[in-house]
């Protein structure tokens, strides 16, 4: 212990017990920490305390003798005389929970929540047996939707004010409140405002009781017919710690776990939700190949050997880059590492890639210095030049949003468009390429140039070199050349050395992708083609012999005629690639389509080929999120029909070539990658399953990574009956249970790799078109409700998929003489025509239009060219 | 007569007016404060003078504003939310002089150091509100409000705001929360005591209309001779809201602890006695959250200490006489219903046990209780408020919770009999 830590110690005595707390700690918190719980409804780690429940009254000794004092309340201090069980103590217990019930329905029954309820569970524990109250109970409305995933039950509610607390202090979505006074006090929503948060159903998940009940889970299941593994969210790169819950191999509901390090505990809707998409029946469930229009079943031996020639045939070529893999956000570690080694290492393609033109280059990645989310919302300020943080990756924004509002930092926002940053932010600067570029070498070296900028950062202390800045750098505009981003983040990393970086690209593993050679010209360990590691060249049976093609090369080498197989592994361009008719083009010219995938997506459906994969919670592995923080994912439910997980399909195909990758499970796989990776050394599942189960371990290890901190508690009433969550995990036969979790340091050995410098990388201004007259600049941005098949498989999310909607200034509007909810028309450069809603939008900036992306009413409408740096688009009335 | 204070103007016609102010001698007081005397001075004529605040928990006020934290940014506001059944003493100065408590609250702020006062009024005081903002607009332009008033070099403004509906809104935190644009939730105290984090987390002394009222006579006679008034803490004049069945029910400024209960209800002048042939049967001395006291003690001064010496509480100052033709079930139930729909709903015992004992003492009224419902509803009661004790304890934030056992507690203590014949006969014996 340190001298700080022990300066800052008091010693106080609960029920006769002297305890030591850190000063200033809540005294509910630091007798949980000495063994003694005080039993509570409103209180919640992570929230505001209220004390308006008043279950934790307990006994505090003050000048005027002992009095009742709310226990989540009352800071800690020195001398501190506390009594927790007492016959008064246990009146007001007893009193508080009469109260409660005497209006509560008692439907426990027919009530979710029954089984796993705060309010049954306290009240067996410390209520009083029976009660007293014969008066009629107060009625409410049996459930109302308060939304399209949340129903309320007014008759259950407690009024702890956990629900409303969120929606407006966590979540900035203050649409649910409390309404009338006495024992008519109710949640509500406002007429005609629904509570359409991205966070809603976080709501659900603290509720102490069954008043705030998820449509997806609603009557689906009891408490005690769930099973559980702890997991990590796919949805985007946050990579929330969840736990995974199903009841007769369906799954069931998702829970967000305390990560001190990630999510808090919370959870975006998408996510949490998502599940829903897992059961669906339009799963694909067996090999199929395509027999004209349609496809027909066929086994996975015919499957696999079809598969097997046709490598053949195109190596027979002797141009093994004739053969392409595209890898998808749905992909562990382990299958990513598996397909990059079948294809980097068996058939010698270095073609492969996991950015479908919404990301960034892999060397620029790994070029740049990491920061972690921690860093990132502890950082003397933060300059967001990326997409919108809360539509992309919505749990960082709740972190992002908790810092800025307690003050640990700042935030700057770069960029075209308008963003949920914007509230949050201290100056929000609108910027073309050119301003960009000016920024990136300037923004440290001559105020004057951008006066707002540079006195936020003077202000906040960051250093000339960019000593205390984290840069968030993601595609703020889809409508810009990722080149654009490259340069502009190396440009700024070489004038702001110290300055770190947190890519906020959305997809899922997008950082395991580039760290385990899942893109163009890097090997495992982020090594390039001509430094791969003796190991690595000692377990891979060759290496590609020259760079390969992105995912935009390789549609314009199919458009040349020059690309014989493709593999979609979870990868579906024809829906995601921004420049949709250059991917439906190409994949028609592609010479045999192989597509691995769990649902008929617009590529698989058009594939020649559809293998059927298992989807998340299906299958065991691990995964990386946009920090390189590795956490375990889990399987929970058996696949439907002959689903297989992607990494075990790789090896199918490599015993079809003659080659065994070498591994019989995913943890042989980690296993392997820690071994040559440089980057994942020391990496192991006891690592990941032991002792950093819930806050997963950041690549490259390093000392600070294993130190292993006071984990956050657990909120009992939100995660009932997960107390042990640490000692779950993946079951495994290398590591015993009964092993005791000690650590030992990565060998001298295994030191990890040295950072790849900026230097290597060349940033590469690409020359901006001039603009086209009478076109206006186009914004282009996704919604967290955007397309994709998850959440049209997903009967509850689908229902919120947004419409492609258009924004445009009150000015530019003017000027195009169109009003709010006109019907504007808007045309690429091909003169491909959708027809958009207006919406009038002053945080636009003035001769620009903002897109959002979603089913445009034309799918032959591209706006976003991938030939074109920055992109213009045609706007008139329709 | 004794000496009037702070109605000594109210039936003067146009007595909310600034010119019948000024005729009557109006502002001088802010004149001397500001011109005379240092603000320190000030406090000392108001600590001297031992008034304790006229809102109901009777604290002194010169100590309040002694307590208050030296922050650059500091505000006074001004209580004016008086809703509670019975007590319209604040309704009447508000409405006939309200200029009076503009100087109190103009001569407040430039003792505390307040940059900016709120009066907080009752929504409901559609007149009041209506005067007092003429009165603003009347001083302002009198230069009494604003930039370097009288030449003084002291600046301030005096903001008017008038409440939403809610009783709750009284209770000082509550009124902040309310101020703030929130929803009248009390605060918790520790660590929100306003004079240390009150209004936008800044110190602010929360004060009275009938105290701001006091201030403009005390900077002009003196701290001394306010104290000279009355007895031991209860010093000054007092304005005591008198109602119930007396036959002449109104506001009556009374030097404190000069008249006893009974002659505030039988004096001809005041109470004027009840009606013939009728008896008290008991008093609500200090506002519906007051205990009872009987018959008994009619005889008792009306002074701060002496009543609570008895069990109860001198409160707001508002008496509600109870005579022998009254329900004591159906006073405690209506005072019960009065509490349930305005708890702010935030406390579980509060929110819960107000409808619940309200639905018990309902039903007892009605002929279906039995005798078990009175400790049924005497140990719901002592969950709110534990032990039953005078001054209560608490299991809620604050005071309207233990505010509610009061008037059930005394009717069960004093009249269980008439309980007991509500009890058996199944219905109220008397005439409604």
């Amino acid at each position: 212990m340190s001298t700080d830590e022990s300066q800052n110690l008091v010693t106080l005595s609960i029920d006769g017990r002297e305890i030591k707390a850190k000063g200033g700690e809540l005294l509910i918190e630091a007798a949980e920490k000495s063994g003694v719980f005080i039993p509570r409804f409103c209180y919640h780690n992570r929230l505001p305390q209220v004390g308006v429940c008043r279950m934790c009254l307990v006994e505090v000794k003050g000048p005027r003798g002992f009095s009742l004092q709310p226990s989540c309340y009352l800071p800690v201090s020195e001398g501190m005389e506390v009594i927790t069980q007492s016959e008064k103590v246990k009146k007001a217990q007893d009193g508080v929970l009469e109260f409660l019930l005497i209006n509560h329905p008692l439907d426990c029954p027919t009530c979710d929540k029954g089984g796993e309820c705060p309010l049954q569970d306290q009240t067996l524990t410390y209520g009083p047996g029976e009660s007293r109250f014969a008066e009629e109970k107060r009625h409410w409305e049996k459930p109302i939707a308060i939304s399209e995933l949340v129903f309320l039950d007014r008759e259950r509610c407690i009024q702890c004010d956990r629900c409303t607390r969120f929606a407006d202090v966590v979540a900035g979505d203050a649409l649910i409140e409390f309404i009338g006074r006495g024992d008519h006090t109710e949640v509500n929503v406002f007429p005609d405002r629904p509570f359409s948060s991205y966070f809603s159903g976080n709501t659900v998940q603290i509720c102490p009781v069954g008043a705030l009940t998820a449509a997806p889970y609603r009557f689906k299941a009891r408490p005690w017919d769930l099973s559980q593994v702890e997991s990590s969210c796919m949805a985007c790169s946050m990579g929330c710690r969840i736990m995974v819950q199903s009841s007769q191999n369906g799954l069931t509901r998702y829970l967000g776990l305390d990560s001190d390090s990630v999510n808090h505990g919370w959870l975006c809707d998408k996510g949490r939700f998502g599940f829903e998409a897992i059961n669906s029946a339009d799963r694909v469930t067996s090999p199929m190949i395509r027999k004209g229009d349609s496809f027909v079943e066929t086994s996975w031996a015919s499957a696999l050997s079809l598969i097997g020639s046709k490598i053949v045939d195109a190596k027979a070529s002797g141009d093994p880059s004739r053969i392409g893999i595209m890898l998808g956000s749905r992909l562990t570690n382990e299958d990513i590492y598996a397909w990059v080694k079948l294809a980097k290492g068996v058939i010698g393609t270095d073609s492969v890639d996991s950015q479908l033109g919404d990301g960034l280059r892999g060397e620029v990645i790994a070029a740049l210095p990491r920061a972690t989310v921690n860093e990132a919302v502890s950082a003397k300020a933060v300059l967001a030049f990326t997409g919108d943080i809360k539509e992309e990756i919505p749990v960082l924004f709740l972190r992002l949003r908790e810092a800025i509002r307690n003050g640990r930092t700042k935030l700057v926002t770069v960029g075209t468009r308008s963003s949920s940053l914007d509230k949050l932010s201290e100056v929000s600067a609108r910027v073309t390429p050119d301003q960009a570029r000016l920024l990136a070498m300037e923004v440290t070296k001559d105020s004057s140039k951008f006066p707002e900028i540079s006195a936020v950062l003077s202000k906040q202390g960051v250093g000339a070199d960019g000593e205390g800045l984290v840069v968030l750098l993601g595609r703020e505009n889809l409508a810009w050349d990722q080149s654009i981003v490259e340069a502009f983040a190396l440009e700024l990393s070489r004038s702001l050395p110290k300055a770190k970086f947190l890519i906020t690209l959305r997809g899922s593993n997008f950082s395991g992708a580039v760290d385990l050679g899942g893109v163009p010209r890097l090997l495992p360990g982020r090594s390039s083609l001509e430094t791969a590691t003796p190991v690595l060249r000692q377990k891979w049976a060759n290496l590609p012999a020259q760079g390969g093609r992105g995912a935009k090369e390789m549609f314009n080498a199919a458009l040349r005629g020059e690309l014989d197989l493709l593999f979609l592994v979870g990868s579906d361009p024809r829906q995601d690639y921004l420049d949709s008719e250059l991917a439906n083009s190409a994949l028609d010219n592609v010479g045999f389509v192989v597509s691995v995938d769990t649902y008929l997506s617009r590529s698989s459906s058009s594939a020649d080929l559809v293998l059927p994969a298992a989807a998340f919670a299906e299958k065991a592995g691990t995964t990386t999120n946009l920090e390189g923080r590795v956490f375990t994912v889990n399987q929970k439910v058996t696949s439907p029909g002959l689903c297989r997980p992607d990494w075990t399909i790789a090896s199918e195909i490599a015993l079809e070539l003659e080659e065994d990758l070498g591994f019989g499970s995913a943890e042989d796989i980690l296993d392997e990658i820690a071994e040559v990776s440089p980057l994942h050394w020391g990496l192991s599942w006891h690592r990941l399953t032991k002792s950093a189960a819930l806050d997963g371990v950041v690549v490259p290890i390093t000392a600070t990574a294993l130190s292993i901190r006071p984990r956050a508690m657990l909120d009992q009433i939100s995660t009932p009956g997960i107390a042990s969550v640490w000692n779950q995990g993946l079951p495994s036969s290398k590591t015993s249970y009964f092993d005791d979790g000690t650590i030992e340091e990565p060998g001298s050995a295994s030191q990890p790799p040295a950072q790849a410098s900026v230097a290597s990388v060349e940033p590469i201004w690409p020359v901006a078109p001039v603009q086209p007259l009478g076109t206006m600049r186009l914004g282009y941005s996704r919604k967290l409700y955007g397309q994709g098949e998850h959440l049209m498989n997903s009967p509850h999310l689908s229902k919120l998929i947004v419409e492609a909607k258009c924004r445009i200034s009150s000015k530019t509007a003017k000027e195009l003489g169109a009003e709010m909810g006109d019907s504007l028309r808007v045309a690429d450069k091909a003169g491909g025509e959708s027809l958009f809603e207006l919406e009038i939008d002053d945080s636009v900036g003035d001769g620009i239009v903002e897109l959002i992306r979603g089913s445009f009413s034309n799918p032959g409408f591209s706006p976003v060219r991938s030939d074109e740096a920055v992109n213009y688009v045609k706007v008139e009335r329709a | 007569m004794s000496t009037k204070i702070v109605t000594a103007r109210v039936d003067i016609p146009n007595s909310h007016t600034l010119s019948v102010y000024l005729e009557q001698g109006g502002y001088q007081s802010l004149r001397k404060a500001l011109l005379e005397m240092t603000p320190e001075a000030v406090q000392e004529e108001v600590t001297v003078s031992g008034m304790l605040g006229r809102g109901g928990a009777g604290f002194e006020t010169g100590r309040k504003w002694s307590m208050l934290k030296q922050d650059l940014v500091r505000y006074l506001v001004v209580n004016g939310d008086e809703s509670e059944p019975s007590t319209f003493k604040d309704h009447l100065l508000v409405e006939n002089d309200p200029h009076q408590l503009v100087e109190g609250t103009l001569i407040t702020a430039y003792a505390i150091g307040a940059s900016r006062a709120f009066i907080y009024l009752r929504g409901e005081f559609a007149l009041g509100l209506e005067r007092v903002q003429s009165a603003i607009n009347e001083a302002y332009a009198y230069g009494a409000i604003g930039r370097n008033i009288f030449g003084s070099g002291f600046s301030v403004d005096v903001v008017l705001q008038p409440g939403a509906g809610a009783y709750i809104c009284g209770e000082e935190t509550a009124l902040i929360e309310s101020l703030e644009g929130k929803r009248g939730f009390p605060r918790i105290k520790p660590p929100y005591f306003p004079a240390v984090i009150g209004l936008y987390g800044a110190p602010t002394i929360v004060n009275n209309v009938e105290t701001m009222s006091n201030v403009p006579w005390i900077v002009k006679n003196g701290g001394r001779a306010f104290a000279a008034m009355g007895k031991g803490r209860s010093t000054g004049t007092r304005l005591f809201a008198l109602s119930g069945d007396v036959m002449r029910p109104g506001n009556y400024e009374l030097e404190m602890t000069s008249k006893t209960f009974r002659e505030l209800i039988y004096d001809p002048d005041f109470g004027g006695g009840l009606k013939e042939g009728r008896s008290v049967k008991a008093v609500i001395p200090g506002g519906v959250s007051a205990p009872w006291i009987g018959p008994d003690n009619l005889d008792l001064p009306l002074g701060q200490d002496e009543v609570a010496q008895a069990g109860s509480m001198l409160g707001s100052g508002s008496i509600i006489v109870l005579d022998d033709h009254s329900c004591a079930v159906r006073a405690a139930w209506r005072i019960t219903k009065f509490f349930n729909r305005e708890s702010c709903g935030q406390c579980t015992p509060c929110r819960e046990g107000s409808g619940w004992i309200e639905k018990i003492m309902h039903r007892i009224e009605l002929g279906s209780g039995t005798e078990s419902d009175l400790d049924l509803v005497l140990d719901a009661c002592d969950n709110i408020a534990p032990g039953l004790t005078w001054p209560p304890q608490q299991t809620t934030i604050c005071v309207l919770g233990p505010s509610i056992p009061s008037s059930v507690v005394s009717a069960i203590k004093m009249f269980r009999d008439e309980f007991m014949v509500h009890i058996k006969e199944e219905g109220c014996p008397f005439v409604h």
